[in-house]
């Protein structure tokens, strides 16, 4: 490749970004921009954002090869990146303890949040927490009954948890709430967004905060095994923990990067979450990008046993990744990713988020085609991207791992 | 010249602003839209504003997304929007479309702008389209001589209120405070600040939505704008169980009141 792919700078990749947001809203973007650039070339904005991963949220996270799983993939070798060990248990930290950083420099003391599975809700709530603002989580009311014990983290956080009762009662609603919340409020919060998707510099700055990801692991594995991974796996639903282990590997031509997205109960069956694989381009929460939409550009629900994964649209760098084919995206349906959650469980002891679990079935499937290829010795980099703590209850009656009547506590909390 | 825009400089002349009504098409159904919007014209409003019922109306309150669920729910489509178009336009309102830009895209720009310019439409309010992402819809809009409503905030920039100016045809959108649509017990003194700042940035008409409901918020708006935009507090008389007939007088009895509001505050004619 001629030009370098990496660090892509926005508001547009290719055909996709941009800011289609009320006008009310773009001198806030502006100023983001403007001090998220200046905090970028500030040495002492790195500084504290290292101090802060190495003291607080636990960088760099390690990496783990697991041969035990790898000998149900073909006999691939199957090294994981390790985002489930960090502080509040996934790969959202990165992201938020950046953003927080750079609310205290522009100097607003309260800050919200959307969330779907609840990881970037207790992200920002721990950091808020820490850097002492207030802070407000919209989380769709669907969400807070499958993830009430998510709900309860935030609030002994300190944060404010508001159930959103419109639309569908998912992330995407909850991204619709915080949007009207912030377009009034503005001038005093700061809306700390949670994935690569959204307006410019949302992408861009959200896809920077998680690229350590990625430089870590590259490292990682050429230190542990002398080369660089034959692919690269990750899950999409917004999209951040993908491009975030994706971008340090997007100039190394010879590596195949593969998001895989949630297929629900099938793309065939129009219940999924696929918005590349089965969606179309669009405008959705104020980027252009694939989503699911019908022939009225209405959204359509996204359907997913994953919380985190359960939207419609998709990062722009994604969309862009999909159409220039330097990335693939492909489903993963419910039944393979909690397959592959019990796997990884009983092979290697690590019980992976139901979302990171789409990755190791697409890992999976990664394996045994090499091998059907003639492949023997594939090396996949997986990004176990939270772990699966917040998702016993569903994985219990999934698995039938309880009495029928057992309360789980999920629907019967107080949400 | 816009429709739009002549409608304002005549109601200019006889010293008043214009009153702007927004309605939901499909709501509660597509037979029934033609009828509230004919009503809405009747009981005083002087441009007409349709908006197109989208899943995800992020610039919307509570009343105006219940509307447009029901909308959704009762199998609402864009291409209703020019159905009703067809229906009132001949009744002397200007008719413009206000609508989330995704609808458009997804039915191509272009063919969006032709078929508007078809039924009789005279262009687009794009509460989520900026000027500088509008390229394709101000290309086409101006192969059909369509009006551009964009719209400028209390956060904008001088820089961004002259862009906007430059970019809007028929008139600028001041949204009188930060927030969503919906009542409120007074209008942001900021939109007087707005309006005076986005004209002197260029703009020749200036109207202020978000938040009027009353008809003295109607006259107040009315002393420094040149149109005073509603909608929420039309849409609000239709929601509820009551028969269509009762809910369509009482939204006539709003409009009129606001009709009055307007008329009460005489601007002067020829004001700059």
């Amino acid at each position: 490749m001629s030009e370098s792919l990496q660090n892509l700078q926005g508001p547009y990749f290719g055909d996709f970004g941009g800011r289609y947001v009320p006008e009310a809203l773009i001198a806030a973007l502006d100023e983001l921009d403007v001090e998220y650039r200046k905090a970028v070339a500030d040495p002492a904005f790195a500084a504290e954002l290292a101090e802060l991963h190495r003291s607080y949220s636990g960088r760099p996270s390690i990496i783990t090869e697991v041969p035990r799983f790898a000998a149900h993939a073909g006999g691939a070798r199957v090294i994981l990146k390790r985002e489930d060990l960090n502080h509040t248990g996934s790969h959202k930290i990165n992201n938020v303890l950046g953003q927080a950083l750079l609310t205290k420099r522009l100097g607003k003391k309260r800050v919200i949040a959307e969330t779907g599975a609840g990881q970037h809700g207790v992200a920002t709530a721990t950091a808020a927490a820490l850097f002492d603002l207030e802070c407000v989580v919209y989380m769709g009311e669907e969400d807070t009954r499958r993830q009430a014990l998510n709900v309860a983290r935030m609030r002994l956080l300190g944060a404010e948890v508001i159930p959103v009762t419109t639309g569908s009662r998912t992330l995407k609603d909850a991204i619709n709430e915080a949007l009207r919340d912030w377009v009034t409020n503005v001038e005093s919060t700061n809306y700390v967004f949670g994935t690569a998707a959204g307006p410019h510099p949302f992408p861009t700055m959200v896809r920077d905060f998680q690229r350590i990801i990625g430089v870590e692991a590259r490292q990682q594995v050429l230190d542990l095994t002398g080369r660089l991974p034959d692919v690269v796996a990750a899950c999409v639903g917004g999209g951040s923990n993908a491009i975030g282990i994706f971008d340090a590997f997007l100039d190394d031509a010879g590596v195949r990067l593969v998001g895989f997205e949630a297929g629900g109960d099938g793309v065939e069956t129009g219940r999924h979450a696929s918005s590349i694989t089965g969606g179309a381009p669009g405008v959705l929460h104020g980027a252009r990008s694939y989503l699911l939409q019908d022939d009225d550009g209405q959204t359509k629900e996204s359907h997913s046993i994953s919380a985190g994964l359960d939207y419609p649209g998709v990062g722009p760098e994604h969309s862009y990744l999909a159409d220039i084919k330097r990335a693939e995206y492909r489903p993963i349906t419910d039944a393979e990713a909690m397959e592959a959650l019990r796997l990884l469980s009983r092979t290697e002891g690590i019980i992976p988020a139901i979302e990171s679990a789409h990755a190791l079935a697409g890992a999976i499937k990664l394996g045994l085609e090499a091998r059907e290829a003639g492949r023997e010795d594939e090396l996949i980099l997986v990004n176990l991207s939270g772990r699966g703590d917040k998702d016993v209850a569903t994985a219990a009656r999934w698995f039938d791992l309880v009495d029928a009547d057992t309360d789980l506590s999920a629907e019967g909390a107080d949400a | 010249m816009s429709a739009t825009a002549a409608r304002i400089d005549e109601l200019k002349a006889e010293g008043r602003a214009a009153l702007i009504g927004y309605l939901p098409t499909g709501f509660p159904t597509v037979e029934q839209s033609i009828e509230t919007a004919r009503t809405l014209i009747e009981s005083g409003a002087d441009i007409l504003e349709l908006g197109i019922p989208y899943s995800d109306p992020v610039m919307d309150g509570p009343t105006i997304q219940d509307a447009v669920n029901i909308a959704l729910d009762n199998g609402a489509r864009v291409k209703d929007v020019f159905t009703v178009i067809e229906a009132v336009a001949g009744l002397g309102a200007p008719v413009l479309v206000m609508t989330y830009f995704n609808p458009v895209l997804r039915y191509g720009v272009d063919a969006f702008a032709r078929d508007l310019a078809a039924a009789g439409g005279s262009g687009l309010i794009t509460p989520d389209l900026i000027p500088e992402e509008a390229g394709e819809w101000i290309a086409a809009a101006d192969a059909r001589d369509l009006d551009k409503v964009f719209l400028v905030a209390p956060s904008s920039t001088p820089q961004r209120l002259a862009l906007t100016a430059a970019a809007s045809r028929g008139f600028v959108y001041a949204a009188s405070t930060m927030g969503v649509t919906g009542e409120r017990a007074t209008v942001g003194s900021r939109a007087e600040q707005l309006v005076a700042a986005t004209r002197a940035a260029g703009a020749e008409r200036v109207c202020v939505g978000l938040g009027v409901s009353r008809p003295e918020q109607a006259a107040e708006v009315g002393r420094y704008a040149d149109g005073v935009i509603v909608g929420s507090a039309f849409v609000k008389p239709l929601l509820g169980d009551a028969p269509f007939a009762q809910r369509l007088a009482a939204m006539s009895d709003v409009a009129r009141g606001l009709a009055d509001g307007v008329r009460s505050a005489r601007t002067g004619a020829g004001r700059a």
